[in-house]
């Protein structure tokens, strides 16, 4: 940063020209560089759903359950993220009163995994798993996620307390919110059923 | 349709409740009911089978199918200025996207700029994004082809329903010269969660040297079409946003001759803005100067171009925002006399939904600049 505030500087006009001129062709090397690097696979998977829930239930992981989104569960979970949802079931994993549930929603146009653990109809953790989006994968940092740390949810399925957004992803700010939302309403459904 | 558990257990413990002097007859029953249990549970396990498979034949439709997708944005203006009132659909812009791989991606913009675009129409249409992003890591991307420059608030994330007033604010116009888009390539590094720096190589701007228009930024915008490439841009740039609500951002951009060798002026953007956002309430701040080396630029007073605004703005609920900017700019700040152009706005944004959006705002102009307008707008993105 002192270094952009002392090049902006008028006085050092004479520093500018050949800053340009050493820097293009350098940058232009790295770049090279890096296209020849081997691609990376799955370079935006941060984290395995194994690994995921191996640290939500470390002595053994329970056997995957599903619950079918059906009458008014799937209208409040559609209503929630604003448009149809695409399966029929969803797949979580319960110990006692801890839910663990991966999520998928669109931000701008490609899904976001996220992880999702409700204890006691709170938010214990709320993990980016794999961020796919072009811009705003501040989201996947947990300076970002720790806001969801403890959030419940009001009557009319609205998070109980307030998530500050990020300028430039907002979209996929809203889109974890959405899945926030979402796994309070399948956490309380599926702890009414089998408590 | 199924046997409920409860059930079958009550069947099951009234059958073994039958005294044990029962005959032959009673075991035959407990045997027969035990065979019809037994078959109805693998007729119930054999249409569990089949419904996880109908389930997930569905499941598989109702996945997008195909990695190519299609998005846009549009707005449409109306304004009641002192020089007359106009209707104008100022943009309508499509994205079409397409996933080589987990790592390697394509995007591009298509804009049709008021409405009608040929030969004596006020409109046109550009090519405003078209390049390949390549994830080296997670943490560093790079780019290739003609992408967004990364200075100001507006120029990479200008969608009607981010930004208050219905035009974009003057400075992020006539100092970044928004939207600007180059031909070349560049890197996006997060060395920390909340850092971010972004280093490009680009084709430069190509201002015109002679007449009204002559030195002024926004008038060297090549849009990448068979532009001059003598002299190329590197443009840097640092950002925070590891305070949720927060972003900090620094640019410098730094050309050798911004003529393409018509003359010999090099020149420096250096752009720094603020946002913060907490709850309802929200500031946006940005400053922006060019200076412009040699002599006929100063001669002009255009070798040094610069401004700076301020807006705050007030969420009253979800659906409803309102603003206030002050904005001050001068395309002739070296020159002696007081060039400083200053703009007033306050308005609202309604939304329909997030990303549909109602605008009214009114502007009053300032500086050397005098009179006001009314805007109304409806935007969109998808």
């Amino acid at each position: 940063m002192p270094f952009i505030w002392a090049l902006a500087m008028p006085s050092n006009k004479p520093l500018r020209r050949p800053l340009v001129r050493a820097l293009c062709p350098h940058l232009l090397a790295v770049l090279s560089v890096l296209v020849l690097l081997p691609g990376m696979v799955g370079a935006q998977q941060f984290m395995s759903t194994e690994q995921f829930l191996k640290g939500i239930f470390p002595g053994q992981v329970p056997a995957p359950k599903v619950v079918w989104l059906q009458g008014k569960i799937k209208e409040r979970v559609e209503k929630v993220l604003g448009h149809r949802y695409g399966k029929l079931r969803v797949r979580y994993w319960q110990q006692g009163d801890t839910t663990a549930w991966i999520l998928d929603e669109v931000g701008k146009e490609q899904p976001i995994t996220v992880g999702i653990v409700v204890r006691e109809n709170r938010i214990a953790l709320l993990r980016v798993l794999a961020y796919r989006e072009s811009r705003g994968d501040e989201v996947r940092h947990r300076f970002f996620t720790r806001q969801f740390d403890a959030a419940g949810i009001t009557n009319d399925d609205r998070l109980d307390k307030p998530i500050d957004g990020i300028t430039g992803a907002t979209l996929s700010v809203q889109a974890l919110t959405k899945l926030s939302r979402m796994a309070l309403i399948l956490h309380q459904h599926v702890v009414r059923q089998n408590p | 349709m199924f046997l409920k558990p409860t059930f079958l257990a009550l069947s099951i413990t009234a059958v073994l409740a039958v005294p044990a002097h029962a005959d032959e007859a009673g075991k035959d029953t407990l045997a027969d009911m035990k065979a019809a249990i037994d078959k109805q549970q693998q007729e119930i396990d054999r249409l569990k089978e089949m419904l996880d498979s109908t389930a997930n034949a569905i499941e598989e439709q109702a996945l997008p199918a195909s990695q190519t997708t299609i998005g846009g944005y549009g707005e449409l203006h109306y304004s009641d200025t002192d020089s007359g009132d106009s209707l104008d659909f100022h943009r309508f812009v499509l994205f079409f996207n397409h996933r080589f791989s987990q790592t390697t991606r394509f995007y591009s913009e298509v804009e049709l700029e008021h409405a009608i675009a040929g030969d004596g129409e006020p409109g046109e249409v550009e090519l405003e994004q078209a390049f390949i992003e390549h994830d080296v890591s997670a943490d560093v991307k790079a780019r290739f082809g003609l992408f967004l420059v990364p200075a100001g608030i507006l120029n990479e994330t200008h969608e009607p329903n981010t930004f208050y007033g219905v035009e974009r604010n003057p400075v992020e116009t006539n100092i970044i010269p928004t939207t600007w888009r180059e031909g070349g390539a560049s890197v996006e590094w997060h060395p920390a969660g909340g850092w971010q720096l972004d280093a490009a190589v680009t084709g430069g701007l190509d201002v015109p040297v002679t007449g009204g228009s002559a030195y002024l930024v926004r008038k060297g915008r090549s849009g990448v079409a068979e532009a001059a490439a003598d002299n190329l841009a590197f443009t840097g740039r640092v950002k925070y946003t590891g305070i949720p609500g927060l972003e900090l951002a620094a640019t410098l951009q730094v050309q050798d001759d911004v003529t393409q060798g018509a003359q010999d002026v090099g020149a420096t953007l250096f752009s720094a803005h603020g946002i913060w956002h907490k709850g309802p309430l929200a500031v946006r701040a940005l400053y922006a100067r060019w200076d412009l080396d040699g002599a006929a630029p100063e001669a002009l007073g255009r070798d040094e171009q610069s401004g700076w605004y301020v807006e705050p703005s007030y969420r009253l609920t979800e659906r409803l925002g309102v603003f206030a900017r002050y904005s001050e700019w001068d395309n002739e700040a070296g020159s002696a006399t007081d060039t400083v152009r200053e703009q007033w706005d306050a308005g609202v944004n309604v939304y329909l939904h997030p990303q549909v959006v109602l605008k009214a705002d009114y502007s009053k102009f300032d500086g050397i600049l005098d009179g006001d307008a009314v805007h109304l707008g409806v935007g969109y993105a998808f």
